[in-house]
């Protein structure tokens, strides 16, 4: 199996985020992108398929699990190359300036990313044309392997945005609703004209940086600490949003289960489908380098 | 082709026209780089299209090569059809990871549901003791890269039709030119043209020797041609315009035809264009050589700054003389 990033741990800002979006806004994404496309409102059975590499994934077994691709989700493309889609998310939003189409970018990167220059060059140009882009940073206080102490002189990263006068929010990226009351704020920024608008997610991964070997916990290639990581646990945004859910009366533990049954349900059976289907053929190993023109 | 309509116009000119033709055409080209704004920058190429277009389409950018050069490859997925400037092609090393890690592998890492129709315009500056850091050319590393079409026209009229041919392509395609050629004239249609990518062109028909002459080569190879004719020798000058996809036929039909091949590049010898050209003649018109392939290029060295340095870096057709001289007698 190719690499594969999970995204277990940082599910609510992937959520809190893309619940604003339209269909039609955009989102780029990174490494672990899994979470981004589904709930840009992906399909889970080409998501599963593509990490097997199989031909009826959405990248069509070309990508792997770091390409993911769906247009017609707004799911514009994901990269391993740390910081790389940014600047992508900038052109987009450029050409929604153009355009007028109203239409929002979202650049999703990690704490790794703000050691690459190309970030600071996209925030002093979205800044000064004000072009409608949230760079949402899920700051999981990793990167790759290396704690966030030994990167940056700073772990207050929604700082180095202020300088180009963006509109800057940290938020507990592991609470759904506080996620999404800034994105809410940000989205309808960025469509009047007023973005762009970045946002720091304090989250933490609950896997290793890649797997399949280092996403199972204390391996070791994995060297964070047990028990950082079972302090993280204890604040799981699926587990806070359902005691939330419960505890405020908006629906039944028992509805909660049935939910999670039903998902378990349509994961394994994508994970059995993808397993059947076919890879692509090696004849068509060629196909897809060049687009025939139109 | 109405010929009443057709006049000499300048290198620079006929790119400019390309502009204006495929930007009234369709509104989704745009233009974006740095200094264009500035005749300092790209001379006469973006005249007038500010006024025209606006500067919401033509878009002068800071010295951020990384960031605005991926901002046309995003643009582009989303689909415009930018065309992104480095007037020195040395700063466009920048930028490299937008325009081979992003723009090249993307269509193939999407399973093809995603293109980029962007234009990466490289401009050559040799010469005028710029030194190592102004003066490179650095096309062999692009046409190295699956997904990256690669032109490289010589004239005027070449210059304007790879130029609409590149903005309507629905890939990434490396637009390299050299300064030198942009005062050069041709006859140049006033009408909207295109010149096939992947298309080379005969400039001059001969049959003892093939010289493939790439970029500010082709006019050298010509004065070369021309002064070797009044001594008896026969050149055929071979122009591929697009380095990738290369026009193999038109090579190998001419080296079987002379049995003598000399390529004339303006990169650097080790590994470039030209040893690609060489290699596809030894392995697909091997029995019809007289001679070794000869490579003109220039030598491993960075770009010196002074003038007598300069001289000695540059070949010019001189050189190319000299060495279809050897070859012949030898």
């Amino acid at each position: 199996m190719c690499p594969v990033h999970l995204y277990t741990g940082q599910e609510a800002v992937a959520a809190g985020i893309c619940c604003h979006l339209n269909p039609d806004d955009y989102i780029f994404s990174n490494h672990r992108s899994h979470g981004h496309y589904l709930a840009k409102g992906g399909d889970l059975k080409k998501l599963i398929a593509e990490v097997y590499c199989k031909e009826k994934g959405c990248s069509r077994g070309r990508g792997g699990s770091m390409h993911v691709y769906d247009l017609e989700a707004g799911m514009m493309g994901s990269a391993p190359i740390v910081a790389g889609t940014i600047s992508l998310a900038l052109g987009a939003a450029l050409a929604s300036r153009i355009r007028k189409d109203n239409r929002v970018s979202i650049t999703f990167l990690g704490d790794g990313a703000t050691g690459e220059g190309v970030l600071y060059e996209s925030l002093n140009y979205a800044a000064l044309k004000k072009l409608p882009i949230i760079f949402v940073c899920e700051n999981n206080y990793y990167s790759t392997h290396l704690p966030i102490s030994e990167i940056r002189v700073s772990d207050q990263i929604y700082k180095v945005a202020q300088p180009f006068g963006v509109k800057t929010h940290r938020v507990d990226g592991n609470d759904v609703l506080a996620v999404s009351d800034v994105a809410r704020e940000a989205v309808s920024l960025c469509r009047e004209g007023q973005g762009p608008v970045f946002i720091e997610a304090m989250t933490y991964r609950m896997r290793g940086h890649v797997g399949p070997d280092d996403n199972i916990q204390g391996t070791h290639t994995d060297i964070r600490p047990k028990e950082e990581i079972e302090q993280w646990r204890l604040k799981d945004p699926l587990t806070r949003f359902e005691k939330y859910l419960v505890e405020n009366n908006v629906c039944t533990q028992a509805y909660l289960s049935d939910i999670q049954e039903c998902l378990q349900k349509e994961i394994e059976e994508a994970h059995h489908e993808a397993c059947q289907d076919a890879f692509p053929d090696s004849k068509e190993i060629a196909k897809y380098v060049f687009r025939e023109n139109t | 082709m109405c010929s009443e309509k057709i006049r000499k116009l300048s290198y620079s000119l006929a790119i400019n026209e390309a502009f204006h033709q495929t930007m009234e055409r369709d509104t989704s080209v745009i233009f974006i780089g740095q200094g264009v704004k500035s005749p300092w920058y790209v001379g006469d190429t973006a005249l007038g299209l500010i006024d025209r277009f606006t500067e919401e389409r033509v878009i002068d950018t800071p010295v951020s090569e990384n960031a605005m050069t991926g901002a046309a490859v995003g643009a582009a997925i989303v689909g415009m059809r930018p065309v992104v400037v480095h007037p020195r092609c040395d700063f466009m090393m920048y930028a490299l990871d937008p325009i081979i890690n992003e723009a090249a592998n993307w269509h193939y890492m999407s399973g093809g549901h995603s293109s980029v129709p962007v234009v990466f315009w490289g401009v050559i500056n040799r010469s005028g003791e710029q030194a190592a850091q102004h003066s490179q050319a650095i096309h062999a590393f692009f046409a190295h890269t699956p997904g990256l079409k690669v032109v490289m026209p010589a004239t005027a009229y070449d210059a304007k039709g790879l130029l609409i041919s590149a903005i309507q392509d629905d890939n990434p395609v490396v637009f390299i030119d050299d300064r030198w050629l942009y005062r050069t004239e041709d006859y140049v249609p006033e009408e909207f043209y295109s010149v096939p990518i992947g298309k080379g062109v005969v400039h001059r028909k001969g049959k003892d020797v093939t010289l493939v002459a790439i970029s500010y080569m082709v006019p050298e190879a010509m004065k070369a041609a021309e002064e070797l004719q009044l001594k008896g020798i026969d050149v055929e000058v071979v122009d591929p315009r697009t380095i990738k996809p290369l026009d193999e036929d038109i090579i190998i039909e001419s080296a079987k035809k002379t049995g003598r091949v000399i390529v004339a590049d303006v990169g650097w010898q080790s590994f470039g264009v030209a040893a690609q050209i060489s290699a596809l003649v030894s392995e697909k018109a091997f029995s019809s050589l007289k001679a070794p392939v000869k490579r003109i290029a220039l030598p491993d060295i960075p770009a010196p700054a002074s003038r007598t340095l300069e001289k000695a870096y540059y070949p010019m057709s001189a050189d190319i003389i000299t060495a279809i001289n050897k070859m012949i007698v030898d």
